[in-house]
């Protein structure tokens, strides 16, 4: 059974749910700690991360950039607005593709659940356009990966 | 496959991508259409065209009028986005759970004071 949740609500918002057996200093370590987010931030497999900044502190900015190592590749700008450590970020984003998608406001909540962490994940979208290209960006993101997760669900 | 080759082609278009979230709250004419997105009705008509021979967007008979709607694999494209996502999260923090398992615990060395 999966562990993940993840459910539009409203017009503007995807939440994520997500539990965790590590507790929530470590999962929130694992989401601000640039050599531990490229570890696991990675789409499609054969991505990988060679560009991760992660200035974990209220203003700090946020980049990440992919590459497929065939030449292609996009990246994330963001910056941080708040964070309560081990508990809370919450931080805007947007996707270069190469155009700047519309900024996604996310709020992370990191809430201790026995030994382990439930964390959930709340996206802002700007409108209910907005919200569907972000759903749709997975394509743009990794097409090829797209397509086989495609023919294995149908 | 065929049909969701033509859907992801169709879905390329940004504009595109935005008539089938506002065709998602409900059906719409081209004129209706036309004016958000500050665009022509041969422009519009032209996505719309696409997004028909993609099987995502049907259109409807009201007297004069003819409302575009979500055909139904627009819709199933519309819960498919979610997935395709879902899945691409759930990779991702399964990658995450391997970190977690292989982080220290909180970095206080020996001999050294908090």
């Amino acid at each position: 059974m999966s562990k993940l949740t993840l459910q539009t609500e409203g017009d503007t918002h995807v939440v994520v749910i997500r539990r965790f057996a590590a507790p929530p200093e470590a999962v929130y370590r694992a989401h601000t700690d640039p050599k531990l987010v490229q570890k696991w931030l990675l789409g499609p497999a054969g991505w990988t991360m060679p560009v991760c900044i992660n200035d974990a502190r209220p203003g700090g900015k946020i980049r990440y950039e992919w590459t497929n190592g065939q030449g292609r590749g996009f990246h994330l700008t963001g910056e941080y607005l708040e964070l309560e450590p081990y508990r809370r970020i919450v931080h805007v984003e947007r996707m270069h593709l190469p155009d700047p998608t519309s900024d996604n406001r996310v709020e992370t909540r990191f809430d201790a659940e026995g030994t382990g962490t439930l964390m959930t994940m709340r996206m802002t979208l700007p409108d209910a356009q907005t919200r569907a290209a972000m759903l749709a960006s997975g394509m743009e993101g990794g097409m090829e990966a797209s397509y086989q997760r495609l023919e294995g669900m149908i | 496959m065929l049909a969701l080759d033509a859907a992801f082609s169709a879905l390329a278009d940004p504009t595109r991508r935005a008539i089938l979230a506002r065709l998602a709250k409900g059906e719409a004419t081209v004129m209706e259409l036309a004016k958000p997105f500050e665009m022509t009705q041969p422009a519009i008509s032209q996505h719309l065209k696409v997004l028909e021979d993609a099987g995502l967007v049907s259109r409807r008979l009201d007297g004069t009028k003819r409302p575009r709607r979500l055909a139904k694999t627009g819709i199933e494209l519309m819960d498919q986005w979610l997935a395709i996502l879902r899945q691409a999260l759930e990779k991702n923090y399964d990658r995450l759970d391997e970190v977690l398992a292989g982080m220290e615990r909180p970095k206080i060395k020996r001999g050294e004071k908090r």
